[in-house]
């Protein structure tokens, strides 16, 4: 009688968390939700922390990279970190009360233990951007992944030239992070924000974000197109319109970042939901240059 | 690799020295409409059992290493805290008796991107690591077009195969697994004549196949018809059912739900595998869907198998075993679709 010898892929060698162990798909970082913000009726900012302090030393991410966040018996879901890198394992997410999961966490209280996996995915290479004018296009709730960037634009405020933050909502209540624009200005960034549909208490520009970055364009002088990047996160339709107005506006494709967003629901290339043709978006994206999404059918 | 030789008498010696692992394969489940046998993958209890002259499978084996259902792992949940327990859901060693070249390559495909790459799964790996493959040549079916994929012959990914030579099998080994399984066998080297005797066999085999699939410069004509119309059309028909992942060796997709035990003290989660053309494939929280209609999806399929994996591997994900195209409902086949696709044909 032949009998085989069982092996256990999940033995001594496989139990590492580096990319090419088998542990690297099942590890997860314990943490707990800290505090929670209503920032509008729908979206909540959520402080979570990895409970291990060694742990949470060690985390490390860059900005644009995504988190699944794991609720035992609810579900696990990407969102992007909106916190800055330098605070490590102490995240915010951004969350927009929309789904199962989503709504679940709206409800939960503050020391709720939770799972973190990751971080995944790309980031927006904002090393590369130095010494450059930074434009950062946001819609509705586009803002979250761009918070992460914008943080550290801020942190290393003297490297860049011009920043212009452009961010259009639907409503002015609609406005997340309302809190930070006076400090954004103080840093001297140009903060403009526009609304679809204005209220009686709202004095800012009503229409859409291309308008915003018409008028910047249009003012920027001839050698803006060659200095610039940019970085775009919202809908599926802003992209289409802001893309093109920026190609127009001659900034090299490989100049311009988007962050898209896909259905996912492991985070690290196997289930093949978030796929654009044989693409992952969790693993090649979620931050594409426009050179890739141009080659990439169906991407936006 | 080795050759050796051994009479047909000598496979069922073979099937009770292994049999105290796990053997799979194809085993009979009832008859057609036809009256014809239908074959499944399946765990043999018997030699007698296996069907190994069987023309091909509706489904492929892939519930033994991707389940159509798996638990994922299992939470203790308590106050406030929670413990989770993962089980990679494999116990034993699986024997794979009769596997066809089809099969065999779909495994070293999905491999590519299940654990060569970042993040490899433990749960397929796990599974993967436990088989062992006795591969079975085949007779090629009116709706094979493995010819075409490159997937008609395996020069990897077993540890035995078999070719039958009239009375007796041609065996290649490839691992040392299945040369130590010889010493339980009378087995001899192959002379020339028999050399000879294979390679006819395998001249007179590749004449039978009839459908075929022209990949000349697939990925290119793929991307220049993004656009047409054909897609259209079989789009119309297609009913978004899923048949075709459900039967596909390669199809691998899945979404994970969690349930909560009914006394709030325990939670699971649950893998289930999916399909590119249900509706649901690509609709995130929202209700934003970026694949909303049939023809979109069917052609997501096409341009994942057959253009996609090849610019990620270098080779096409289908291995065109036609089960497919012989499960739809709507009577959609790879090698039409292809064809129309390239300007041929209806």
């Amino acid at each position: 009688m032949e009998d085989l010898r069982f092996v256990d892929v999940f033995g001594e060698t496989g139990k590492g968390r580096r990319k090419h162990d088998y542990g690297s798909f099942v590890y997860r970082y314990e943490a707990e939700i800290t505090n929670v913000y209503s920032l509008t009726d729908k979206e909540k900012l959520y402080q979570i922390q990895i409970s291990d302090q060694e742990k949470r030393k060690r985390f490390t991410f860059r900005p644009g990279q995504f988190v699944m966040l794991e609720l035992p018996g609810i579900g696990e879901a990407p969102f992007s970190i909106a916190s800055s890198p330098s605070r490590h394992g102490d995240i915010e997410l951004c969350i927009r009360a929309v789904g199962t999961l989503t709504n679940y966490l709206s409800r939960v209280q503050r020391g709720a233990k939770v799972g973190i996996k990751g971080p995944f995915g790309t980031s927006f290479p904002v090393d590369e951007m130095f010494g450059q004018n930074v434009l950062l296009l946001a819609g509705g709730l586009g803002i979250a992944p761009l918070r992460s960037p914008t943080m550290s634009v801020l942190e290393n405020r003297s490297r860049f030239q011009e920043v212009d933050i452009m961010y259009g909502a639907k409503r002015p209540s609609e406005l997340l992070f309302t809190y930070l624009y006076d400090m954004w200005r103080k840093f001297d960034i140009n903060l403009n924000i526009t609304v679809e549909e204005s209220d009686n208490q709202w004095d800012g520009p009503v229409g859409l974000i291309t308008e915003l970055l018409e008028a910047r364009i249009s003012k920027a002088d001839s050698s803006f197109a060659d200095h610039t990047y940019a970085i775009v996160c919202g809908p599926p339709v802003m992209f289409k319109f802001v893309c093109k107005m920026l190609i127009e506006a001659d900034i090299p494709m490989q100049k311009i970042f988007v962050s898209l967003e896909r259905r996912m629901h492991c985070g690290r290339g196997k289930c093949c939901r978030c796929n654009i043709g044989s693409t992952y978006t969790c693993l090649k994206g979620p931050v594409f240059d426009y050179w890739s999404v141009m080659n990439l059918k169906e991407a936006i | 690799m080795i050759f050796k030789i051994c009479r047909k008498e000598e496979l069922p010696k073979l099937f009770d020295s292994l049999s105290a692992n796990h053997i799979v394969g194809p085993v009979r489940k009832g008859t057609d409409k036809e009256g014809k046998p239908i074959i499944a993958f399946d765990i043999a209890n018997d030699f007698n059992e296996l069907e190994l002259a069987y023309p091909s499978t509706k489904f492929s084996p892939k519930k033994f290493f991707l389940p159509y259902r798996e638990t994922l792992s299992s939470f203790d949940m308590e106050e406030s805290d929670w413990q989770e327990h993962i089980d990679f859901n494999i116990y034993k060693p699986h024997v794979f008796f009769g596997m066809h070249a089809c099969d065999i390559n779909a495994l070293n495909k999905l491999d590519k991107v299940l654990l060569e790459s970042v993040y490899p799964s433990p749960y397929y790996g796990s599974k993967r690591s436990n088989m062992c493959i006795i591969g079975m040549d085949c007779e090629p079916q009116p709706f094979c077009f493995c010819r075409s994929m490159g997937t008609d012959t395996a020069l990897h990914g077993f540890d035995m195969f078999l070719t039958a030579l009239g009375e007796r099998y041609f065996v290649e080994i490839l691992s040392a697994t299945a040369f130590n399984w010889l010493k339980n066998l009378n087995t001899r080297d192959p002379t020339e004549d028999d050399h000879i005797e294979y390679m006819a066999a395998v001249a007179k085999r590749n004449e039978k196949f009839t459908a075929r699939v022209d990949t000349t410069d697939l990925t290119k004509i793929l991307d220049m018809e993004f656009q047409a119309d054909v897609w259209k059309k079989w789009g119309e028909k297609c009913l978004s059912c899923g048949a075709c992942a459900n039967v596909c060796p390669t199809c691998y997709c899945y979404g994970v739900e969690e349930h909560v035990d009914l006394d709030l003290q325990g939670a699971s989660k649950i893998k289930h595998l999916h399909s590119c053309n249900l509706i649901d494939f690509a609709e995130v929280a929202g209700g934003h869907n970026f694949r909303p209609q049939s023809h979109v999806r069917l052609k997501y399929r096409y341009y994942h198998k057959h253009r996609g994996f090849v610019e990620a591997f270098e080779e096409s994900l289908c291995v065109g075993c036609g089960r497919c195209g012989e499960a739809c409902l709507a009577d959609i086949n790879v090698p039409e679709v292809i064809a129309s696709v390239r300007g041929e044909g209806g």
